[in-house]
């Protein structure tokens, strides 16, 4: 039972108020300083690109060179493999993710849906570089000697699915950033189903639906924006994910044409050519190059943020 | 007394009509199931290519050698020490300010000073890990034309940070407020009830999301390319010059052309696997079995 | 034991008869061994203190307690006769047939006025837009909640007072046309107004649908219905049928010693 208690009275004198202030003080101080981080990091990473800004102003973001010989940069071949390889991710993830989100939150009993939850929260932790090895090695070929050999053999005349396929590509990036986006996407849409209310359902049942009808007409519905709020949060991950994008993306300088290209990501250009710019336009281009980033995951994670609400309130939060 | 039962009418019956809808209500869960089982399998060949081919690759050499200067060969040893290493030091710099930011959003702060901290806190979890290196390289390796371990280890406790600062203010919010009225009253200071009572009950919680913090700096790559550099040689204790870690190694032994490297990446990779997957199953097999007290 | 005070008489205007009917929750016993009779186009209420099974009996009525993992029955419900859990029953159909109203109530919130009369409709297959517009007049007419809500038939079914609200889940569950509409405390939690306007509807449905209805207020049932029944429970917390008759009887002379407690406790 709470007592009602006037804690100044109770707390002494003035002066020994001290150590209290101190603390909440201190305290304070530390959560400006993360505050002032997330500002830090926009601040850091446009001043040190100010340079390519002065130089090609806004057309950086339209160019499609870059060359470090010419000393010309564009970042468009960047911005439309991150963009091409989580759209692959979206349409792969998306559909897969929601169905399972549905099967464990609607037809599974409790004794296989809390197991296999955990389990596919698990694949969230696994390093991406590890998932990026199993892609070079294992995913990469897979791909090549089946889906992709199928679709240039029989349907290389559309130009989207024109070869050579390596296995290393774009379309890889996609499936390996689909497999790592859906455990976001099913943990979250899970959590929103299962908060539709019993009643509901109930409802539905009385009027004699069978169990698919309950699902589609009334908990998804109600679930709805929730849902969507964890397709984009994925699309956040995606966009930024760099190690396992960079090893199965190849090494592609130009826009992608076709789903069997290489390529590159912002984050993959930035993680393969950084160590080895030239301090100056280069490194600036690079450091722009992740700005253009920045900003583009920054606005979907809040988008995201309206939709979701802090649904999620697991532990370590993905 | 007589039973008299009439014949199920025809319309309680499951008719040809009604089918359809059953039809579709089977294929739906099908589809269902077969979508969860899609969702497993990456999980399950991953462990399992991970775990057949770092075993083969794990002896006694990998463990304790440094890379060879030259050619191929050596072990992991600069790779696995760099990486208890930065990692340690991110959290001594990570868990106080983390800790500290969380106890001020739940026990001091004002509702739009709250707001203000849980949204920065928020947005940076979603910032890209790459980025992060980038952001740290332009001040604490550009300056100094130095790759620098201590840039590596401050590149992972910015990421670290905001993990820590959100489950150690919602797993305070848990805390019920009675407990804490209860040590004001008694006339402890608030400083004092907030370290011995609330975090104290909400410790279990709080270090659960400092180990998951943990797991994630351990496996980070992509922060460490453009600040630790990596290195061939075992560094311990400088932290002025580049050093290795296990995600660098693997990412390094990934891209060479020699089998016997790759073979590398494989052992390290699983060493890290082991340890990333074993502290988050402790962490999350604790939390489902349910809070303690 | 005397003679079973529960028979009703199994007559040709039996809607529904319900035959030693256990209602299990797993290994737990809700209901026990029930026996009684539903008279067509009639009222009639279930009584009693909270806890007795009152609920789970009226879901035993539609099959809706099998929506519970681990629920189950033993022996049969009659519905003009045939048995709803013989096995060759549909349960999804015989909820076409047996509606049922709830205790809060529950639009779908993603859904207009129009939307939530006819969604039990819309799963039969299709139907034409005139067919459905009538449907729609009828029910919400016959839900006494037409004028109110005709000009706004594409609003959220959530942006009506609770007790339209309730009306509205009436008219939801009397569109599909079911013979039978069971009632789990649909007044509850409305206030007295709406309530009073519940009990009107009530009165004036009888005269298309057999009604059950559960409710924990000796005076609504009193008001509303033509027979009673009364429940209680023993400490093996399985709820049975103490006694059933015509309404009038119930209340003011009841054969049961447990009856006439239970309702005279409340009046006195």
């Amino acid at each position: 039972m709470s007592v009602q208690v006037d804690t100044r009275r109770l707390q002494g004198r003035r002066r020994s108020r001290l150590p209290d202030r101190l603390f909440s003080g201190g305290t304070a101080f530390v959560a400006v300083v993360v505050v002032a981080l997330l500002v830090a990091i926009f601040v850091m990473l446009a001043t040190n690109s100010a340079l390519t800004w002065q130089t090609f102003g806004l057309s950086f973001i339209t160019g499609t060179v870059w060359d470090p010989v010419t000393a010309v940069y564009g970042a468009l071949p960047y911005i439309a493999g991150t963009i091409f390889s989580s759209a692959i991710a979206l349409v792969l993830a998306a559909p897969v993710g929601l169905l399972t989100a549905i099967f464990l939150a609607e037809y599974a009993p409790r004794a296989i849906s809390v197991p296999l939850t955990f389990v596919i929260e698990l694949l969230a932790a696994i390093p991406s570089v590890v998932i990026g090895l199993w892609g070079v090695f294992v995913l990469g070929p897979f791909l090549k000697v089946t889906v992709e050999s199928f679709m240039v053999d029989h349907f290389g005349w559309i130009p989207i699915f024109k070869g050579p396929a390596f296995g290393i590509g774009l379309f890889a990036a996609g499936v390996i950033l689909a497999i790592m986006i859906l455990p976001t996407i099913v943990t979250i849409s899970r959590e929103v189903l299962v908060a539709v209310p019993g009643s509901q359902r109930e409802a539905m049942y009385g009027l004699g639906a069978t169990r698919w009808e309950v699902i589609s007409r009334v908990v998804v519905p109600l679930a709805r924006s929730g849902i969507v709020g964890a397709v984009i949060l994925g699309l956040g991950r995606a966009l930024g994910e760099t190690l396992a994008v960079t090893m199965v993306i190849g090494n592609g300088q130009n826009i992608p044409t076709s789903l069997f290209d290489q390529g590159q990501t912002l984050a993959s250009k930035i993680a393969t050519s950084f160590n080895e710019a030239q301090v100056g336009l280069q490194t600036s281009s690079l450091i722009a190059l992740g700005l253009i980033l920045l900003v583009i995951t920054i606005a979907i994670n809040i988008v995201a943020r309206v939709f979701v609400g802090r649904a999620s309130s697991r532990v370590g939060g993905l | 007394m007589a039973v008299v039962v009439a014949p199920v009418p025809e319309r309680l019956r499951r008719t040809r009509r009604w089918e359809r809808r059953y039809a579709i209500d089977r294929s739906m869960r099908t589809l269902a199931l077969a979508c969860t089982v899609l969702a497993v399998i990456p999980l399950v060949t991953i462990l399992a290519f991970v775990t057949i081919n770092g075993i083969t690759a794990l002896n006694i050499d990998l463990l304790t050698k440094p890379p060879k200067a030259t050619g191929v060969g050596g072990g992991a040893l600069a790779a696995i020490t760099g990486t208890i290493q930065m990692v340690s030091l991110a959290t001594l710099i990570a868990v106080p300010v983390g800790l500290l930011a969380g106890v001020y959003v739940s026990e001091f702060a004002g509702r739009r000073m709250a707001n203000v901290v849980r949204f920065s806190a928020d947005v940076l979890v979603g910032v890209p890990s790459i980025l992060v290196g980038v952001f740290v390289f332009t001040f604490l390796v550009l300056p100094f034309k130095q790759y620098n371990a201590f840039a590596g280890s401050v590149a992972l406790a910015v990421i670290m940070v905001p993990v820590i600062v959100r489950t150690t203010e919602e797993i305070l919010k848990l805390v019920p407020g009675d407990l804490r009225e209860a040590s004001l009253a008694l006339g402890v200071r608030r400083w004092r009830t907030v370290l011995s009572v609330a975090i104290r009950t909400g410790w279990p919680g709080i270090l659960t999301g400092i180990m998951l913090a943990v797991a994630r700096a351990a496996g980070e790559t992509a922060p460490l390319i453009m600040t630790a550099l990596g290195s061939r040689l075992v560094n311990i204790g400088d932290f002025s010059r580049p050093m290795s870690a296990l995600p660098l190694f693997i990412y390094e032994n990934a891209r060479q052309p020699y089998p016997a490297l790759n073979e590398q990446a494989w052992g390290a990779a699983f060493l890290l696997l082991l340890a990333v997957l074993i502290i988050n199953i402790l962490v999350r097999a604790r939390s489902l079995r349910g809070p303690r007290r | 034991m005397t003679a079973d005070p529960t028979m009703g008489e199994p007559t040709a205007e039996s809607k529904l008869e319900i035959r030693d009917l256990d209602v299990y929750y797993g290994a737990f016993r809700a209901v026990r061994d029930v026996t009684m009779s539903v008279r067509a186009r009639s009222v009639t209420a279930i009584i009693g203190p909270s806890g007795c099974g009152k609920s789970t009996f009226l879901r035993a009525l539609n099959r809706l307690h099998e929506l519970t993992p681990g629920a189950r029955v033993e022996g049969s419900v009659l519905l003009d006769g045939a048995d709803i859990y013989d096995p060759a029953v549909d349960p999804v159909r015989l909820r076409r047939y047996v509606g049922m109203v709830f205790q809060r109530p529950n639009p779908f919130p993603t859904m207009s006025i129009y939307e939530n009369v006819v969604a039990g409709i819309r799963l039969a297959g299709r139907a034409s837009r005139n067919e459905l517009d009538e449907i729609v007049e009828r029910s919400l007419t016959r839900a006494a909640l037409w004028n109110e809500v005709k000009d706004k038939l594409n609003e959220p079914g959530t942006s009506l007072s609770g007790g339209q609200q309730q009306r509205l889940c009436i008219a939801r569950a009397i569109a599909v046309d079911p013979e039978v509409v069971l009632m789990d405390e649909p007044a509850s939690a409305l206030d007295p107004v709406a309530t009073l306007r519940i009990e009107e509807l009530i009165a004036e449905l009888r005269a298309n649908y057999t009604i059950v209805i559960v409710t924990h207020n000796m005076q609504q049932a009193g008001r509303v219905s033509d027979e009673t029944a009364f429940f209680t429970m023993n400490e093996d917390r399985a709820g049975y049928l103490v006694e059933f008759g015509p309404t009038r009887e119930i209340f003011t002379n009841p054969r049961e010693r447990l009856t006439e407690d239970y309702v005279s406790g409340r009046f006195g």
